[in-house]
């Protein structure tokens, strides 16, 4: 057997947070960008199954200026960009504001992964299935990203421009992610992952909801805010037909190892009805 | 890279990329943590960093630079720790015996006197294709609730 993949990979590990922007800047420069590595529950599991992935990495895992615990500021719940799911379990402020996020942080992998997985590292990788993410589309997180340019912040749902793509720029680096208090008050929130297991178990479908802002994962290349269903609701609707009628319009998931598109679709369609406001006899 | 590891400090020189299961299998000999699925599900791995349960397969040897590591092989040292051992014997909660070192580790991070609900919740993490579990729970409640 082989030197394994793990013992060749190059890791370089920054002093600081500017030390690492200052890193990928000049790797950016060079044509060379490095990977950005946090608590590496989802590059170890690639590493491990023998695909080849390229390049350097950056450590951010020592960076705690990444990972101060959640605080209310400037009217949003911010997160470090290295935010685990234990903080966000643990964190009373997480627990009264968005407790959708704590329940969805409960049921990502088993404690040792909950330990690890970062919330910066579940936007990062930018899976379809990353379980964090519903809830932060739902509750209009804000991704800050941050450069030697100083700092831009992009909404989450407009932060993948395809399957695993991201408008980050390979010279900045997620910092925060900011969550807007103001939408959230007196809002009833819902989280519901279907998958095989109640443990341990990847997505067939996600959904989250902060009132009347709905967001599913596992339905398509990106995670997805169902727009029509939410003007659907705005306007009133209270038909559960005519908002799954709609959401057929604007989910088209696909089949893979985890489930089928049809199967999804109807899975999506009946989560509605957890919604509490729509009528199933209308 | 220093390591503290079972309350014995060790400088090694790994790749920094090393998974940490492998070192402390092949450049510590401590082989009592197991591999199993390599992809953070079975749990097998499992080893405390700083008090808190993680996959060694999926943690790189750098990101445990500086902090004191607990595996299996340092249960014995502690009182509480050779509680558990000896509940998970009295209780006949290993059979085949390779979920054994990531169970007990991951129970060493439950609180103290945990329930039942916290016991299965602090344990999702790790699979057992023996037991059904149910002994394993009566150990760890019988030596920590």
């Amino acid at each position: 057997m082989g030197q394994p993949a793990t013992d060749r990979i190059e890791i370089v590990k920054p002093q600081s947070l500017r030390h690492a922007i200052d890193w990928l800047t000049s790797a950016a420069e060079d044509g060379s960008p490095l990977t950005l590595l946090a608590g590496g529950t989802d590059i170890y599991v690639l590493l491990n199954a023998g695909v080849p992935l390229q390049g350097r990495f950056l450590d951010l895992w020592g960076l705690t200026e990444l990972r101060p615990a959640p605080v209310v500021s400037g009217g949003s719940l911010v997160f470090g960009a290295l935010t685990t799911y234990t903080d966000c379990i643990r964190s009373a402020l997480v627990q009264k504001h968005l407790p959708i996020l704590v329940q969805a942080s409960r049921e990502v992998g088993g404690v040792q992964i909950q330990n690890r997985g970062t919330l910066g590292g579940n936007i990062g990788n930018g899976s379809p299935a990353g379980d964090s993410l519903p809830v932060l589309a739902a509750a209009d997180a804000q991704v800050v990203l941050a450069s030697v340019n100083g700092e831009r912040t992009v909404p989450l749902t407009e932060f993948y421009s395809s399957y695993r793509k991201t408008v980050r720029r390979p010279y900045e680096l997620i910092v925060r992610v900011e969550v807007p208090l103001a939408p959230l008050q007196k809002q009833k929130q819902i989280f519901r992952k279907v998958g095989t297991r109640a443990a341990q178990a990847i997505s067939k479908v996600v959904m989250a909801a902060v009132g009347p802002q709905i967001a599913f994962g596992s339905v398509g290349p990106t995670v997805v805010r169902a727009r029509k269903v939410e003007a659907y609701l705005r306007e009133g609707g209270r038909s559960l037909a005519a908002a799954q009628r709609l959401l057929k319009q604007e989910i088209h998931p696909i089949d893979d190892v985890r489930s089928t598109g049809v199967y999804r679709l109807k899975v999506a369609q009946n989560l509605l009805a957890e919604l509490g406001t729509l009528d199933a006899h209308k | 890279m220093k390591l503290t590891v079972n309350g014995q400090a060790h400088a090694i020189s790994a790749a920094p990329g090393k998974r940490l299961l492998d070192t402390l299998r092949e450049d510590l000999k401590l082989t009592g943590t197991k591999e199993g699925c390599g992809e953070g599900e079975c749990g097998a791995c499992t080893v405390l960093i700083d008090g808190e349960a993680v996959n060694s397969c999926l943690v790189p040897t750098c990101q445990a630079e500086g902090t004191k590591i607990l595996t299996v092989e340092g249960l014995a040292q502690n009182p509480r720790w050779r509680k558990l051992q000896k509940a998970f014997l009295e209780c006949n909660a290993a059979q085949c015996g390779i979920c054994t070192p990531g169970m007990m580790l991951s129970a060493c991070a439950l609180p103290p006197q945990p329930t039942l609900q916290q016991i299965r919740v602090g344990l999702a993490g790790n699979l057992c294709r023996c037991t059904g579990y149910v002994k394993i729970y009566d150990a760890v409640k019988k030596a920590l609730g």
